[in-house]
């Protein structure tokens, strides 16, 4: 498949410009500047707090070189805290084309649609000209989440990603799973699955700081409505999101914005260190699917039971549907009904190889379902998170 | 596949439990696996079966994962939950009077 070559050697399946509002106050400039481009891959994402941030400033920086992103236009209000010129100056070293516009100094709202419309058009034209290269499938990053689950997502959908996962590996590529807080009863198994002892420790920290997040917050655990879905314990429902991670070692423990160094499997923490104070880790499956994205994910694998209709800036979303009702009524939204696991037209192991079939298609160009009908979610909130520790990446120690 | 119908689905290779895909009603005959069962009770869709004779105390496996341990004998095709099945990490909830193991 032919790839888009970044001057930082990356490379990417899409050529994005991303248009990012840098407080809650230029989103509309910045959603109407790209409004005229809606044929066009440019994707509007920001930033609403007034208040710097780390996190977001970090996530913005891995968002923004994002080998799927081809240039970066940045909507500033003006007095917002958001480091403007830290963002600029990281994509510029990147080699991309990149342009601020604060809103106070171009004019106002109509004045910064006119100049930022322009640079669209022109960058488009300028976008044209990326080079293409060959890229393999081993050269993928590959993430997945789950969504709108059911009964269903745990027997079907997400074992066919894990088995999609360990055929992905075993092609050399590189596979991201989350969800810290529905791995709790999991972690003894990901300790045995990790390369290093070490590296088990390291999941173990991980995962007690989840529980004692979740534990404060007080939400997560056993429901009885799990026990009437056929769910009986806890550990057995944490193996229902877990089986998307397949069967393979996992090389190491990242978190928002480290993008993995070797290929393998990964697990993404996505729970911040240090008291809790921002809130939910992650409001909703939009913000866990921009922390992938982060990581470098070219493509999201996202799995559903009851129905998510969600797609993503940035990078493509194929979406995995578990139950066969649901496909039938929303199958517009769906790529891949592995609901037919559930009605005997084929197993675990064809679902598995259609998913890496049609991530091959999408890596070539074809749109998925959330692409065609225009699907860009994007949220990114507070968050705090400590540097990972040199035991979560045995490999890029050698 | 003998049966029209698929009633029970296999996670992974050494599971000693199967899912069941469409509901089972108490008295019928099914096949599980090559095996002729006489369905002892209704069980539900999304709930599981012994894919075989279970010892109690044995660890159960699903995904190709163990979720549990069991807490009494459990003969084939017999429905495996909260009566018979309890996590080795915490104890599940269940409604007062239900299922209350």
């Amino acid at each position: 498949m032919q790839a888009y070559l970044r001057s930082d050697g990356r490379k990417g399946i899409r050529n994005v410009i991303t248009v990012v509002y840098l407080v809650e106050c230029a989103h509309h400039v910045a959603k109407q500047i790209a409004a005229p481009f809606e044929d066009d891959d440019v994707h509007v994402i920001g930033f609403s707090g007034c208040y710097p941030n780390t996190y977001a400033l970090e996530m913005m920086e891995s968002l923004c070189t994002h080998p799927n992103v081809g240039a970066v236009l940045l909507v500033s209000l003006g007095c917002e805290s958001f480091n403007r010129n830290q963002l600029a100056e990281t994509v510029r070293d990147s080699g991309r084309p990149v342009d601020v516009l604060v809103i106070q100094q171009t004019g106002g709202t109509r004045k910064t649609f006119e100049v930022g419309r322009e640079w669209i058009r022109r960058t488009l034209t300028e976008l044209e000209h990326v080079p293409r290269v060959e890229m393999g499938m081993n050269e993928l990053i590959v993430g997945t989440v789950c969504g709108g689950s059911d009964g269903t997502s745990g027997i079907s959908a997400n074992p066919a990603v894990g088995n999609a996962f360990d055929r992905l590996v075993n092609l050399g590529a590189t596979t991201i799973f989350e969800e810290t807080g529905e791995l709790i009863g999991c972690e003894q198994d990901m300790v045995r699955r990790a390369i290093t002892p070490e590296l088990g420790k390291e999941i173990l920290a991980c995962m007690e700081k989840t529980a004692n997040y979740y534990n404060i917050l007080g939400h997560g655990s056993f429901a009885v409505g799990n026990a009437e879905g056929g769910l009986t314990t806890l550990e057995e429902k944490s193996l229902g999101a877990y089986a998307k991670a397949g069967h393979g070692a996992l090389h190491g423990i990242i978190k928002p914005g480290n993008v993995p160094p070797n290929p393998g499997l990964y697990l993404l923490d996505v729970i911040p260190d240090g008291e809790v104070r921002f809130g939910f880790p992650n409001i909703n499956d939009t913000a866990e699917i921009g922390e992938l994205i982060a990581c470098g994910s070219h493509v999201i694998l996202f799995t559903t039971g009851r129905g998510s209709v969600v797609g993503s800036a940035i990078s493509p979303v194929i979406k995995i549907c578990g139950n066969p009702e649901t496909y039938r009524r929303m199958s517009d939204d769906m790529d891949v009904n592995a609901g037919r696991i559930l009605e005997g037209q084929g197993t675990i192991d064809d679902v598995g190889l259609e998913i890496v079939e049609r991530i091959r298609r999408t890596a070539e160009g074809e749109q998925t379902a959330s692409e065609s009908l225009g699907h860009r979610e994007f949220v990114l909130t507070y968050k705090s998170f400590e540097p990972i520790g040199p035991s979560c990446l045995p490999l890029a120690l050698a | 596949m003998q049966n029209q119908e698929q009633y029970f689905l296999r996670l992974s290779a050494n599971d000693n439990v199967l899912v069941v895909v469409k509901a089972i009603q108490q008295g019928q005959e099914l096949e599980l696996e090559g095996v002729k069962i006489t369905a002892q009770k209704t069980i539900p869709f999304g709930h599981k079966v012994a894919a075989r004779a279970l010892t109690a105390g044995e660890k159960i496996v699903k995904f190709g994962m163990p979720i549990g341990s069991t807490t009494t004998t459990i003969s084939a095709g017999e429905h495996v939950h909260t009566h018979n099945l309890q996590s080795d990490y915490i104890p599940s909830f269940g409604r007062p009077g239900e299922g209350g193991h």
